[in-house]
């Protein structure tokens, strides 16, 4: 593997009392795009959710570029260079698709610029003056991925891009998340869906009741498939 | 929204108004309606565009007027050293309160907010330069600058103009500046805006000691034109109207808190016969405002001019 840009261990979080995560283990290497697998309810928003520091009550390890986070605050980890794309999207809705694209800061040099972005979702140039809320689905998961791009951010935390999706947009979010990747971005993808993420991911790390149970390379798939389903449930 | 024409001429319009209105109606109490509108503005910086609900206002407003009267007054200083004292001190308290509440979010702060302007509101009873139940009267126009006769009620119209539109300018500017879309980020979504790298609480705190400040510039404009600053402009009450202002006229519109302070400081004003009175039909406006106009009266109307004006197809610019 390259150098290890996210390294999670032994990460445990809670929700008030409930106890979330129990020892959470697993690494991203730099430029590599790594998919968390799982039933709902075993984790996954929620590691996402610590790594970003959202969710406070946690301990144990998160390590990136070598840098450890926990006990950090969310927008100190973000100016380190994550960037996180919600499951609910959270693009703001009194301002309008360009104010939301430049919203962001820019925390390192290397980001996108507005135009690039434009190219890589040419929906967004057309409808750049319309406010966030008049969006179709496919639009605001584009903006919401497009908006942290432009930050310089490398490390992309992308929770289930392609929910309540149609498969046409399914299919063009799986093609943007491939160029990305071509780019140079780091990318942790959370899905439920696992033909969309099987396309495009390096390894998968499969979740259970808070913990990762197992991690399958992209070229193991096949042979695995059936545990997979066990897993997963489908 | 209006096209570029109509907007200017819209502009044009009221420019003429504002220019001719000291001749046509009495102009302390026009001043006294810009005071409060520029007051509403205030509060409706923070509680429109930041989302942060301030049950306290009046302190910053009434202190100013204080403040004001303290240095013109007792110290003897030119009027323009009274505005700014005003400015800096009430952009001093809302630095102190405001860091302490802006740890707390929604009726927590504005519970917090509220204590500190009751606080307030007791040390001006008890404070020996506030004059307790008297308040400070008769403090003198000088002239402004050394050189602009205030003294005479219809220049002082246009000092005050002036001052308002400065501080109506002021607010404009930050409301679409970048530091303004990200107060209206924090309002949409706190959490998201933090998660991409903003201190949500600074961003919290500079637009609470502005909007201080602001409402420290009316406080103190409105002690120079009525020559008093008195208990009534720290009180809950004063906190309580100017919530009423910015709701009626419309939350989160630029022009809205104008239209609901001349509303108000109207009905008070022809009012005056009812007594107590006034206070039932304010709280029976404030009802059916926040039953029947939730927007407000600029936000319903200009929700009615898109509306009936807007083709379908072309999309309403973000509201501002």
């Amino acid at each position: 593997m390259a150098e290890i840009l996210l390294k999670v261990a032994g990460l445990h979080a809670w929700y008030g009392e409930s106890h979330i995560l129990h020892g959470v283990d697993f690494q991203v290497g730099r430029g590599e795009l790594v998919t968390l697998l799982g039933r709902n309810g075993v984790g996954k928003t929620t590691t996402l959710r610590s790594i970003m520091g959202i969710v406070e009550k946690r301990t144990g390890s998160i390590a990136f570029a070598g840098r450890e986070t926990v006990g950090q605050p969310s927008d100190t980890i973000a100016r380190q260079g994550l960037a996180y794309c919600p499951e609910e999207r959270g693009i703001f809705s009194s301002l309008n698709v360009e104010e939301n694209l430049l919203l962001p800061p820019v925390v390192k040099p290397g980001g996108m610029s507005v135009d690039e972005i434009y190219r890589l979702f040419p929906n967004l140039l057309e409808r750049r003056r319309s406010q966030g809320t008049k969006l179709s689905g496919g639009e605001q998961q584009m903006l919401a991925i497009g908006r942290i791009l432009r930050t310089g951010a490398n490390l992309l935390l992308l929770d289930e891009p392609t929910e309540g999706l149609a498969p046409v947009i399914v299919q063009r979010i799986g093609d943007i998340i491939s160029e990305l990747k071509d780019r140079g971005f780091t990318i942790l993808l959370v899905e439920q869906n696992f033909h969309f993420a099987a396309r495009v991911a390096d390894r998968h790390y499969v979740m259970e009741d808070g913990k990762v149970v197992d991690m399958i390379a992209a070229a193991e798939v096949e042979q695995n498939r059936a545990k997979l389903q066990a897993y997963l449930g489908v | 929204m209006m096209k570029d024409s109509q907007r200017t001429l819209v502009i044009a319009i009221v420019a003429a108004l504002a220019l001719a209105a000291p001749w046509v109606a009495y102009p302390v109490f026009l001043m006294t309606a810009l005071c409060f509108a520029l007051f509403a503005c205030a509060f409706n910086l923070l509680l429109g565009y930041a989302g942060l609900m301030s049950f306290g206002h009046a302190m910053f407003f009434g202190m100013a007027g204080y403040f004001y009267g303290h240095v013109v007054k007792t110290w003897n200083l030119p009027p323009e050293l009274g505005l700014i004292a005003g400015v800096a001190g009430a952009a001093a308290i809302g630095l102190v309160t405001g860091a302490l509440a802006i740890r707390r979010q929604g009726i927590y702060f504005a519970m917090i907010t509220l204590a500190f302007a009751q606080m307030v509101y007791f040390f001006c009873v008890q404070a020996p330069f506030t004059g307790g139940e008297d308040g400070l009267q008769g403090i003198p126009r000088k002239p402004l600058l050394g050189i602009i006769p205030t003294h005479d009620d219809h220049v002082l119209y246009y000092v005050v103009l002036a001052i308002f539109l400065f501080g109506f300018g002021t607010i404009y500017r930050i409301i679409h500046s970048p530091f303004g879309q990200v107060l209206k980020a924090i309002r949409d979504n706190e959490q998201r805006a933090v998660s991409l790298g903003y201190e949500a609480d600074r961003y919290k705190l500079l637009a609470f000691v502005l909007s201080a400040a602001l409402a420290g510039l009316a406080g103190a404009t409105k002690a120079m034109v009525l020559q008093f600053a008195t208990l009534t402009d720290v009180s809950a009450a004063m906190s309580g109207e100017v919530v009423l202002m910015a709701l009626v006229g419309g939350l989160g519109t630029i022009t809205g808190p104008v239209i609901g302070a001349f509303i108000l400081v109207t009905m008070q004003n022809y009012l005056a016969s009812f007594g107590e009175f006034v206070l039932v039909i304010q709280g029976v406006i404030f009802v059916v405002i926040v039953i029947a106009f939730r927007r407000g009266l600029v936000g319903e109307l200009s929700a009615l001019w898109r509306a009936r004006f807007q083709p379908r197809s072309t999309e309403p610019e973000t509201a501002d």
